[in-house]
């Protein structure tokens, strides 16, 4: 099932589905794993899993420290496909790659995409890759079944909306403000009126991204977006109190 | 040649190289620099500004040296030197600096941030700051900050703010991650001033034009004062801003040998060093923003650098250098850092010249060359920046005891005042 049809099916019995995010290798692969079962029983529908890279310019502090402490642990590309691996056969979430373009471009393209659909992701997000620079890699996407998630953003005109629309496949990563990734976004009015102006121009999902943290700003997307997306308060989390910290943190969100 | 004519081709591509390789937050900001950028290109009234400013302001036209002792001594070329180090701010970062200031008033932008690894450019933009008007705020690794003091106390005294980056390995690269995290936040009010003709598309065609001032110059001096054109050309490789400028003067000219000069560190074979193209340690890959030749490991991550020159410091390579290297219009060598040092000492000693340590890479290779050429035939070497700024580094570099003995007395002084 394609990454699209899957978000439209568990919408059917939920308002707004949640995708997750863990940085490979960051603190360990072990606790990774820790993390995706604690997300899985809170019935986390999708995750992003993040390939360290040593030039993470598009992540605030939090993340950028993660990838920094992962690559010096030495985690490599293969682990992270490893690890993807061993993930989507364990848990019922569909699984992204998240990372940045230099990681698929040096294996190539090709590799790139029949590694990660071996591994068995769904898609990839590649944040610091344009439209005008991925036909080659959307094209070979397509023929794999693998979906190419294009972020739209707050800055974006009317008419790059529609170009970016006209590229989407699978779903769309709304990012909610100006910024890295981390800080706080202050959800109201503003977003809303983002998602409206996105939903225009793409018919395949929207998830909300940057700065949600808590259960009240999944209920301000209620309604309008279709995933809020959880990254950086996660790990804020795990870092303040582990494992028993990240359950109540999710048990908390999606109530 | 123009290697700017993109009508025939992609835009901001250079052969396979350069492009646009950044979060889509940004587009509408690159889009608004770009147009800004090709209307200031079109506008001679522009360029006319940007001259007069330079003349006023950093004493442009900067002249040439024949540096006669030494051409004697070395028994072979004609060695003359462009003497872009007598800039205000002792180096040629003024130039593409004074450039963008000029092109923020028009985006009508207040704010201006920039990355700095030697501090060179770092202390030039925050000079032009304070003559503009703009808030200032420069990002500089912790590494950098604590080598470099000196510039660092300028960039404050002159009005600006300087964050110490502590992420990655605390030195350029990650000063410019650090202003692209800055940017994507900011870009309504801020201008991010690139300190070299790397990154995204605009900024290495952007400041290849700053810095063409400097070609221009050359070639017309060299004319009046050699009475001809210079057989090479030789200019230190960091990002490649001052070797794009002073190479601009000769692509048209087909008996002109350029010679782009690299850090070479420790050597081949130490990988402590920051040769992307003398050497062969580096692969294509994208980071930053643009596509080049990066000093990578097989993931794609990017691997420690190395130099005495702060300046030279860096992984990647201006993506015009790698399409010019491949299509052989280009020469790219390496001094290593013990070469550097003898090419400083020999230089002071006779020419009574104090090039900074990056400027002095090109010294080296146009040294080793020179007795190989006739005495009828001519090298020019870019000066790009003084080192007399640099003492810190080069008194450390020459290891000079009286030196030392010097700064420890001061230690003691200053320790003394605090008790």
């Amino acid at each position: 099932m394609g990454l699209q049809a899957y978000i439209e099916q568990r919408k059917q019995d939920k308002d707004l589905l949640v995708m997750a995010h863990v940085v490979c290798g960051y603190p360990s692969f072990e606790a990774n794993m820790q993390a995706l079962e604690i997300m899985a029983d809170a019935g986390v529908d999708l995750v992003e899993l993040q390939f360290p890279f040593s030039e993470p310019s598009a992540d605030g502090p939090l993340f950028v420290k993660a990838n920094e402490q992962s690559l010096k642990s030495g985690t490599t590309v293969d682990q992270c496909f490893k690890f993807m691996k061993q993930a989507s056969e364990r848990f019922p979430f569909k699984i992204l790659m998240m990372g940045y373009y230099n990681t698929a471009f040096i294996m190539g393209e090709d590799v790139f995409v029949k590694r990660l659909k071996d591994a068995g992701g769904v898609g990839y997000i590649l944040p610091d890759l344009p439209v005008e620079e991925s036909a080659n890699l959307h094209r070979l996407s397509e023929e794999a079944g693998i979906e190419p998630i294009i972020l739209m953003t707050p800055t974006s005109s009317d008419k790059r909306l529609a170009q970016l629309g006209a590229s989407s496949r699978g779903m769309v990563y709304v990012v909610a403000r100006r910024g890295v990734t981390g800080s706080k976004t202050n959800m109201g009015d503003d977003v809303i009126a983002l998602i409206k102006r996105c939903r225009q121009h793409t018919t395949v999902p929207l998830g909300v991204g940057f700065g949600i943290s808590s259960k009240a700003d999944l209920d301000v997307l209620r309604g309008s977006a279709d995933l809020a997306i959880v990254g950086t308060a996660a790990l804020k989390i795990w870092e303040a109190s582990g494992a028993s910290g990240l359950k109540i943190f999710f048990k908390d969100l999606m109530a | 040649m123009d290697i700017f004519d993109f009508s025939n081709g992609r835009e901001g591509y250079y052969g396979e190289y350069g492009g646009v390789f950044l979060p889509e937050i940004l587009h509408a900001t690159i889009e608004e620099l770009l147009g800004c950028f090709r209307e200031c290109k079109a506008d001679p009234k522009f360029w006319q500004d940007y001259v007069a400013l330079l003349q006023n302001y950093s004493g442009r036209p900067t002249p040439i040296t024949h540096l006669e002792n030494l051409s004697t001594q070395l028994g072979g070329a004609q060695i003359y030197v462009k003497r872009d180090d007598l800039n205000h701010t002792g180096s040629h970062k003024i130039n593409n600096v004074m450039g963008q200031g000029l092109l923020c008033q028009r985006l009508g932008k207040r704010r201006v941030i920039a990355e700095t690894g030697a501090g060179q450019h770092g202390f030039a933009t925050a000079t032009m700051a304070a003559k503009f008007g703009y808030d200032c705020k420069i990002y500089m690794g912790e590494v950098d900050v604590a080598r470099q003091r000196p510039n660092v106390f300028w960039m404050e005294n002159l009005g600006a703010e300087v964050i110490a980056v502590e992420d990655g390995q605390k030195t350029l690269k990650d000063a410019v991650n650090a202003c692209m995290r800055d940017w994507v936040t900011n870009m309504a009010d801020t201008h991010y001033i690139l300190g070299t003709a790397c990154g995204p598309h605009p900024f290495p065609e952007m400041v290849s034009w700053f810095q063409s001032i400097i070609g221009m110059e050359a070639r017309e001096q060299m004319l009046k004062q050699a009475g001809k054109l210079p057989d090479r050309v030789y200019a230190c490789v960091g990002g490649g801003s001052n070797a794009m400028g002073i190479f601009q003067g000769f692509f048209d000219d087909e008996n002109v040998e350029l010679i782009g000069c690299e850090a070479g560190g420790q050597g081949v074979g130490s990988y402590m060093h920051s040769a992307r193209l003398a050497y062969d340690d580096a692969s294509v890959g994208v980071a930053q923003g643009y596509k080049t030749y990066f000093l990578q490991n097989d993931q794609g991550n990017m691997n420690e650098t190395y130099s005495v020159a702060a300046g030279l410091d860096y992984i990647g390579v201006n993506p015009i250098f790698s399409y010019l290297w491949e299509q052989g219009k280009v020469r790219f060598e390496a001094a290593t850092d013990n070469e550097v040092k003898e090419a400083l000492k020999l230089t002071m000693r006779t020419e009574g010249l104090i090039p900074a340590l990056e400027s002095t890479h090109a010294f080296v290779t146009a040294i080793a060359e020179a007795p190989t050429m006739g005495r009828d035939e001519i090298i020019l070497i870019n000066q790009s920046g003084r080192g007399d700024k640099d003492i810190f580094t080069i008194a450390d570099a020459l290891d000079d005891a009286k030196w030392k003995s010097f700064i420890g007395g001061k230690a003691d002084q200053y320790r003394g005042e605090e008790r």
